[in-house]
């Protein structure tokens, strides 16, 4: 059975057939590498992400990239929690791109969690097998990925918790045949192990070499949930020191001996070709090294940065349109509402779908979200030294390092084996720099084979990167509903547009009895990629929009509504009676004022939001965001919330202003000056309560942004009369109260 | 040409067109990475430093406009201790990534120098920078914090 590598990172289902196959766990010569590779002297490799040091320092390395998540943190709490590990000895690091490191949890939890399994669901013969499977799995398909809210949920809990408790099984053996003594006698405590009939302790540190030669267990004995001391725990973060003075080293940070820079322009209209550039205007400019023309392209390779922007754009370079002149965001759209009228593919059906719908008298309404940007802080940018003796040396923020070491030496067409990739901290992505979005690696590797011997980094300015994403997609929705003489909804028809497959996201959790879901395709010349919370970013607010609009039909309060829909999900009620207690939603607010609600789960996590806002002669002000969210439990509290915040933010302001639009083919937005973002002067007081349950773990950099941009319209209903169904906000006049 | 500055209480001459921008100039002739590239428009203030004492966006900058200047970086604010408010920064655990802290930290410290006890109003209406990350209601919080002890140890 053929697995791609895409596939597997959506669907993960088909991987589950390796089981069968059987290999050792964690077999030496793959520790022996990682030695090699990561440890540092007086440091040793015990088992997958741990190293003690002989001071008794223990290195959690991380298969992920802290991108601002904080899993730099959040995954070495759940380590060094099995192990019994003195957190104040303790570090963490992100794991080189090699294949020693590939992540075999995140493939593991990614299959489980597919198929509601468990790991102890897994038979017990196999399970050293299926751990190492999935290992050579993730390995096979370079996986390293940073996305999809799956660092603590899928390698913390598949990876993590399983490494630490087996290492602290190996230093308590350790201990035992020192002291010829048997196992049960000793326990462990901050990184010490200790024979409790005679109180003599032994330091991790001196016991590490020799525990390092046992084979780790793949099912060791964990904590019980009462004996947790570092999950669970708002502890500071590991990496904030060095994002507090200017030390954090980011991508484009890199310097090298001799280093020379690059900048580009792509062809504005996606698919253009270069046609012609003006080399006469750049000829006497100070520094220019090299003009490289490209496919649909040109870099300009000098001495300095600054340089090569200003000779780039003095090259007044010339690209053809591929045909792609004359589309625009309006006709796209037209297209869309086109196609919802044509034929609808069904996807899913519950009960008698929209055959139960009314012949007339539905309740009806088309929804719309426009493409946006990531727009992270650190533009994209990779550094390439691509050596005469055809090796190839990257250095670059990514969401997988392993796979973009493969990228790259596909782009280069040489062997793996002669690429080496540097992953390096990012200063934010929100999507941008996952798999199949890497134009930025691409260039970069081509440009530095057109100037070998000499290292380029290549930076995007924040024009190339705004016009050259791959954006959110521009997703149409058709709602169709009927309700009962009571006002509650009997059938449920939501037909979307989509690029790509038909979503999860779209089925509801709510209690209606018939459901159909559809789409129609609509292929554009956009180019479209994961986006923080992906699906759940337009499904999210066409879903809860369109339940307040039913709530409203049915002169109902839209929590009641809510409530009265999800009798069967307590902790879905748990999480909504929380948002709505610490908001005091049934408390009466000053006339123009007024609170609106939304609920999203995604990646295992519920949230809800509250908005309150305020709408005075057209402006609107969002003065206070109350959410609740339930993940299971939250690792780090502290960071939990951090990322509920932040998703809040970056929720609002798309929801109030983002759009990126398409005039000639091309993007419109350029900046920060046309695609505004929220600012300290537009965040509003936020409050974020977390319900803990006993669900698995949930993600938490996705979850946040889902339910801001319904909760928001669903408050400016409340506020004016005015529903809004196509976003951003600002496009919207607001000043015609209607009540 | 020569241009002279004091960077971080250190006299330099750079061989430098006037017209380069001085973010440029502190990344690339002095390697001085804290002080990062956002927008190229002065929109997000990632690079902000002092000039003689003042934020200023670096971005767009012609160094030969601020010849002679005394320019503080990150690097510089806090002469080897942490300042105030990066310890705030930390107590509040305000970066995700990190990237817009720099300039950040930059635009508040300068901000305060002038007016330590500020209303809410008047720190959103002088502190425009963009993190995407959001972490902007915890800048909030930091800088009451710093704000209340001053107002204590002024009283």
């Amino acid at each position: 059975m053929m697995i791609t590598r895409r596939k597997f990172l959506i669907g993960g289902a088909t991987a589950a057939g390796a089981l069968i196959v059987g290999y050792g766990v964690w077999p030496s010569r793959r520790i022996a590498r990682m030695n090699t590779l990561a440890a540092r002297p007086g440091e040793q490799f015990l088992a997958n992400w741990i190293k003690i040091a002989n001071d008794d320092t223990v290195t959690i390395v991380i298969p992920h990239c802290d991108m601002g998540t904080g899993t730099l943190t959040s995954l070495a709490q759940m380590a060094a929690d099995e192990l019994d590990a003195d957190w104040t000895k303790l570090h963490s690091e992100t794991a080189l791109a090699d294949p020693v490191f590939a992540n075999g949890p995140m493939a593991e939890g990614d299959v489980l969690d597919d198929r509601n399994m468990n790991a102890e669901s897994i038979p017990d013969f196999l399970r050293g097998a299926a751990a190492s499977t999935f290992r050579i799995i993730a390995e096979y398909m370079d996986l390293q990925t940073t996305g999809g809210s799956t660092a603590v949920r899928l390698t913390g809990v598949y990876g993590m918790c399983i490494a630490g408790a087996a290492v602290r099984e190996m230093l308590v053996r350790a201990a035992a045949e020192r002291m010829n003594a048997p196992a049960k006698d000793f326990r462990t405590e901050m990184s010490r192990v200790i024979h409790m009939p005679s109180g003599r302790t032994f330091r991790y540190g001196e016991l590490a070499a020799a525990a390092a030669l046992y084979t780790p267990s793949a099912h060791p004995q964990l904590k019980a949930e009462k004996d947790l001391a570092l999950i669970g725990r708002a502890i500071p973060r590991l990496e904030i020191p060095e994002r507090v003075n200017g030390t954090a080293h980011y991508g484009i940070d890199t310097t090298l001996p001799n280093m020379l820079y690059g900048a580009i322009q792509i062809s504005p209209v996606f698919g253009g070709k270069l046609v012609s550039v003006n080399e006469k205007g750049v000829a006497q400019n100070r520094g220019l090294k090299r003009v490289v023309k490209l496919d649909d392209a040109v870099v300009v390779v000098a001495d300095r940065f600054w340089r090569a922007r200003d000779a780039v754009a003095a090259l007044e370079p010339v690209f053809d349109n591929a045909g792609n002149g004359d589309i625009s965001s309006k006709t796209i759209y037209d297209r869309h509402i086109s196609a919802l009228n044509g034929k609808i593919k069904q996807d899913f059906v519950i009960g008698a779908g929209s055959g139960a719908l009314n012949k007339v008298g539905n309740i009806e309404a088309v929804y719309n979200v426009p493409n946006l940007a990531h727009a992270p802080m650190e533009p994209v940018n990779a550094t390439a030294l691509y050596k005469d003796d055809g090796t190839l040396e990257v250095w670059a923020g990514s969401q997988d390092g392993l796979g973009s070491r493969a990228f790259c030496a596909k782009v280069a067409s040489i062997n793996l084996d002669k690429v080496t990739f540097h992953l390096l901290p990012i200063g934010g992505a929100f999507g941008r720099r996952l798999p199949d979005l890497w134009n930025f690696l691409a260039y970069t590797v081509k440009t530095a084979m057109a100037v070998p011997g000499v290292p380029v980094k290549l930076i995007f300015t924040r024009e190339q990167d705004m016009q050259h994403d791959y954006y959110r997609p521009n997703v149409t929705c058709q709602m169709r509903a009927a309700l009962d003489s009571s006002g509650m909804p009997i059938a449920w028809v939501s037909d979307y547009t989509t690029d790509d497959e038909a979503n999860d996201e779209a089925h509801i959790l709510y209690g209606v009895p018939n459901q159909a879901y559809g789409t129609a395709k609509v292929a554009t010349h956009v180019p479209t990629g994961p986006w923080r919370s992906v699906e759940s970013s337009w499904h999210g607010f066409f879903i809860e929009s369109f339940l307040d609009e039913l709530a409203h039909h049915a002169n109902r309060d839209p929590l009641d509504y809510r409530r009265a829909l999800l009798k069967s999900h307590p902790r879905h009620l748990a999480t909504l009676d929380l948002a709505a207690e610490k908001a005091q939603w049934c408390t009466p607010l000053p006339r123009g004022h007024a609170r609106g609600i939304a609920m999203v789960e995604c990646f295992n996590t519920i949230v809800v939001h509250v908005a309150e806002v305020q709408v005075d002669n057209g402006t609107l002000q969002v003065h206070r965001i109350v959410s609740a969210a339930d993940c299971g439990k939250a690792v780090n509290p502290d960071g939990f919330r951090a990322q509920i915040e932040g998703g809040i933010i970056f929720g609002l302001s798309a929801a109030l202003y983002g759009e990126i639009t398409i005039a000639k083919g091309a993007v419109v937005q350029e900046n920060f000056a046309d695609y505004q973002v929220v600012r300290l002067a537009d965040c509003p007081e936020i409050e974020v309560y977390i319900h803990e349950s006993n669900s698995r773990l949930g993600g938490a950099g996705e979850p946040g942004p889902p339910p801001i941009a319904p909760a928001l319209t669903n408050a400016i209903f409340a506020a004016t009369g005015i529903r809004i169904r196509d976003l951003p906000i600002k496009n919207h006049a607001l000043g015609v109260p209607g009540k | 040409m020569a241009i002279r500055l004091t960077v971080n209480g250190i006299v330099r001459e750079i061989d430098i067109e006037p017209e380069a921008p001085l973010l440029w100039v502190i990344r690339d002739e002095l390697h001085l990475t804290g002080t990062k590239f956002g927008c190229g428009i002065s929109a997000c203030g990632a690079c902000t430093v002092h000039v003689n004492g003042k934020p200023t966006r670096s971005c767009t900058l012609p160094v030969g406009s601020v010849s002679n200047s005394e320019i503080t970086t990150i690097e510089g604010l806090g002469s080897g201790a942490l300042t105030e408010v990066q310890n705030a920064w930390i107590e509040h655990q305000v970066p995700q990534c990190g990237y817009c802290q720099s300039g950040m930290i930059m635009a508040v410290s300068g901000f305060l120098a002038e007016n330590p006890s500020p209303t809410d109003h008047e720190l959103t209406a002088a502190i425009t920078n963009i993190c995407r990350c959001g972490t902007y209601p915890r800048i909030r919080a930091a800088v009451r914090s710093v704000a209340a002890k001053k107002r204590r140890s002024g009283s």
